[in-house]
């Protein structure tokens, strides 16, 4: 047992710190900047590193060589984040979506002229991917989609409505689940495409969240056409192509949140805050808040460190480590809750507002969302309880109803 | 990254199961739990003879010097069936306060004896009505005698001899006294406890003849530093006991029908299932970093064995409390393995320092951290 290096991992490591040290400034050596970039500026940033990392394969460590990537392991991709994470490179998220979810779906299905039309722009920075699932009626119940394509000879037309669609604004193109044939039990009837996000009849309309941002979006359809060249899986096929897109999905979600406070925060604020006339810090209620949101912080830290020995082992963590998800987002509310009641009144107090993504107002309202976003709680309990303990699934009294059918 | 116990390890463990599935069936832990049995005496011989017991103990000191982390997996499995033996008190506690400070000739003494399980010692620290602190403690060492009464002491009506911690009237107050229980100035009763499946004792000592172990007025550091050791191996015998709580839930919501169907499709019981998983496997990975700090002696140990303790106590009493949930009757039935667990989960959050002293180690460690 140790927390070291294989002598590989320990190689790649310096080569990494070589690289970035050539092509970007470490955070220590940089003044503290804690001002938010306006939205065109903090995207034309993240394109140009984008491209820098694409241009020697760090922007996709572990895709195959042939798409642009390093054809590296799964822990060569955690050894890079870790190192880039002490310096300061602009924020990549607006291609996580494209790179983590829809690039890794079209190499499943996609022709290998399309992968070499789309693959290579996506992965430098140069057009972006969102993914287009949720719809009003239906977000915990994926394949209750009920957008409507209909075939037109060589093209499909699409009707309805999808919401919380991340990041629709800057994106180039979508993913797409629809529903192909209403008289087929749920799961059969759908049907999976991409799509240009310019094509005439697409709306984006931003939503605005409890954040007072706008990171989602509702996309609304009328009468627009994707040829059926631009089909993903089969004709019905759609809900196997979407299971491989969510499994991608949940990958990218088990990461820590950034700028979740740490230990250190937590306890300054309860030194420099009272209770009762004493540091709050004294005070065995505050203590004990403090000792169990620790205890799972760091029991999920330490469960990352066993998820990535199996990395490091080239085994694939099991469906276990889903329990990232699954604690991450009601820790984060925990500990947001747990400051602003340490600041009394003065928490409740906005040190912006807008809100930045920082403060810790900020973070309190996000945990909210996180707790629904890419499977709710209440999901995450049921992938786990199905397979990893092994217990039967779920009744479904919607299964072989055709759609048209069902109530509600 | 390697924070993980090493193919050997994992080999061991399954050898350690299949031969605890053997030995100590739940007959074996109902044997003693009735009265039958003080501990099994079959399947600690047992033990003794394969090496699990000296597995911490160096080849010198006729140990078989596997190392720590195997006695995390034997701790682990022996908590996975309810061990009714005394592995706890003579090997993760007494053996390692010996080791840590006997002169030589007391390890070479004591340590040969307990890893072949021919001596079991216990330590007895608790006193009634007191929290076991440096500045409250009732029993006194004056002369090379020992004066007054410990209970609850785990294993104290098995054990040969005890460690008594003990106030000495010097400065620094705390000295370490081993003690012959067969002496005729020791008077032994038995406690029942919560869980009569593991022995305890009250003893009193009449000005009963005492060595002095370590140095004195260094008691309660080397009390402390051991019980860090302890705690670690305590902490497995805690996630075995919750795994298993876990996994008898697991296969009776499988196997009870209501309502025209498993009770496990039901997301009432699933998610309670869930809910058992996370805290069972949180607390795992503060057991392993503790078996770590163990294992390499490393600074971090103090931490990392409160987190241990305090994440496995909450974890193995939510498992074993919540596996009787999901039996319904059944499981409160004397007949039903689940309150074995329960008792056994119960008590051993009680054995060595509660939830709540081990969380206020915690908190004062990380403001030490966050103070450096």
């Amino acid at each position: 047992m140790d927390f070291n290096d294989t002598p590989e991992e320990a190689r790649f490591r310096a080569q990494v710190r070589a690289w970035l040290d050539a092509h970007a400034k470490r955070k220590s050596d940089m003044p503290a900047d804690d001002q938010e970039l306006p939205e065109a500026e903090a995207l034309k940033r993240a394109r140009a590193w984008q491209a820098v990392k694409a241009a020697d394969g760090y922007a996709a460590i572990t895709w195959p060589k042939e798409y642009g990537g390093l054809g590296g392991t799964a822990i060569q991709a955690v050894i890079y984040d870790q190192e880039e994470a002490h310096y300061a490179v602009p924020n990549t998220g607006f291609f996580a979506i494209g790179l983590g979810m829809c690039m890794p779906t079209l190499m499943t299905f996609a022709t290998p002229q399309q992968l070499q039309r789309y693959v290579r722009p996506a992965l430098y920075g140069e057009e972006i991917w969102c993914q287009l699932f949720s719809e009003p009626s239906g977000g915990s119940d994926l394949a209750a989609a009920r957008t409507r394509a209909v075939r037109d000879g060589d093209d499909w037309i699409v009707n309805g409505q999808k919401v919380w669609t991340t990041g629709a604004q800057h994106s180039d193109f979508g993913i797409i689940v629809t529903r192909s044939d209403p008289t087929k039990p749920k799961h059969a009837g759908l049907t999976f495409f991409f799509f240009d996000m310019r094509s005439p009849g697409v709306e984006v309309r931003p939503i605005r969240q409890i954040t007072g941002g706008t990171e989602f979006n509702e996309v609304f359809f009328k009468d627009v056409r994707i040829p059926d060249t631009q089909r993903l899986g089969t004709i019905g096929g759609g809900w196997k192509v979407a299971i491989t897109t969510l499994m991608f999905e949940r990958i990218l979600s088990g990461e820590r949140i950034t700028g979740a406070p740490d230990a250190i925060e937590v306890l300054q604020l309860a030194r420099h805050t009272e209770l009762c006339g004493r540091p709050a810090i004294e005070d065995g209620r505050v203590r004990e808040r403090i000792a169990n949101w620790w205890l799972n912080a760091r029991g999920l830290e330490l469960t990352t460190f066993r998820a990535l020995t199996e990395l490091s082992r080239g085994q694939t963590p099991g469906p276990g480590f889903a329990i990232g998800k699954l604690i991450s987002a009601p820790q984060l509310q925990e500990v947001s809750q747990l400051m602003m009641d340490l600041m009394g009144a003065d928490g409740m107090v906005l040190p912006n507002y807008p809100l930045q993504s920082m403060d810790l107002q900020y973070m309190w309202l996000l945990s909210s969302g996180l707790r629904i976003a890419a499977g709710t709680d209440e999901i995450m309990k049921n992938i786990l309880a199905e397979r990893v303990l092994g217990m039967p699934a779920d009744v479904r009294i919607d299964k072989n109803v055709p759609f048209n059918e069902l109530p509600g | 990254m390697n924070f993980d116990f090493s193919a050997d390890q994992k080999a061991l463990r399954d050898y350690v199961r299949k031969f605890f599935a053997a030995a100590c069936p739940p007959s074996e832990v109902r044997r003693v739990l009735e009265g039958n049995a003080p501990y099994a005496t079959d399947v600690w011989k047992q033990m003794a003879s394969l090496g699990y017991l000296g597995s911490a103990i160096s080849e010198r000191y006729g140990g078989s010097g596997l190392g720590y982390l195997e006695s995390c997996v034997i701790a682990e499995e022996a908590g996975r069936v309810l061990a009714p033996i005394p592995l706890f008190s003579s090997i993760a506690f007494a053996a390692e306060l010996i080791s840590l400070a006997g002169s030589d000739s007391q390890r070479q003494h004591w340590l040969p004896r307990l890893a072949t399980g021919a001596t079991i010692a216990c330590v007895a620290f608790s006193e009634a009505g007191r929290h076991c602190r440096a500045g409250s403690i009732g029993v006194s060492l004056r002369n090379g005698k020992v004066h007054g009464v410990k209970a609850p002491v785990l294993d104290g009506g098995i054990a040969d001899v005890a460690i008594v911690v003990s106030s000495d009237g010097s400065a620094s107050g705390v000295s370490l006294a081993l003690v012959d229980l067969s002496d005729s100035r020791v008077r032994h009763e038995h406690l029942v406890t919560v869980d009569p499946s593991r022995n305890h004792a009250r003893l009193t000592f009449d000005d009963a003849p005492a060595e002095l172990l370590g140095t004195a007025g260094e008691g309660w550091r080397l009390f402390e530093a051991a019980r860090d050791r302890a705690a670690v191996l305590m902490a497995f015998e805690q996630i075995g006991g919750a795994d298993r709580s876990l996994e008898i839930a697991r296969d009776y919501a499988l196997e009870r029908h209501a309502f025209g169907r498993p009770i496990g499709s039901f997301q009432a019981i699933k998610h309670k299932l869930v809910d058992m998983y996370v805290k069972n496997t949180l607390a795992r990975g503060h057991a392993y970093f503790g078996a770590w700090a163990l294992s390499t002696q490393a600074q971090e140990l103090p931490l990392a064995a409160a987190a241990a303790r305090a994440s496995a106590s909450d974890a193995f009493n939510f498992s074993a409390r919540e596996s009787i949930q999901v039996h319904g009757g059944i499981g409160f039935t004397w007949e039903h393995d689940c309150h074995l667990y329960l008792k056994r989960a119960r008590l051993l959050a009680c054995a060595l320092g509660d939830v709540h002293e081990w969380k206020e180690k915690i908190v004062a460690t990380l403001q030490q951290q966050v103070a450096n």
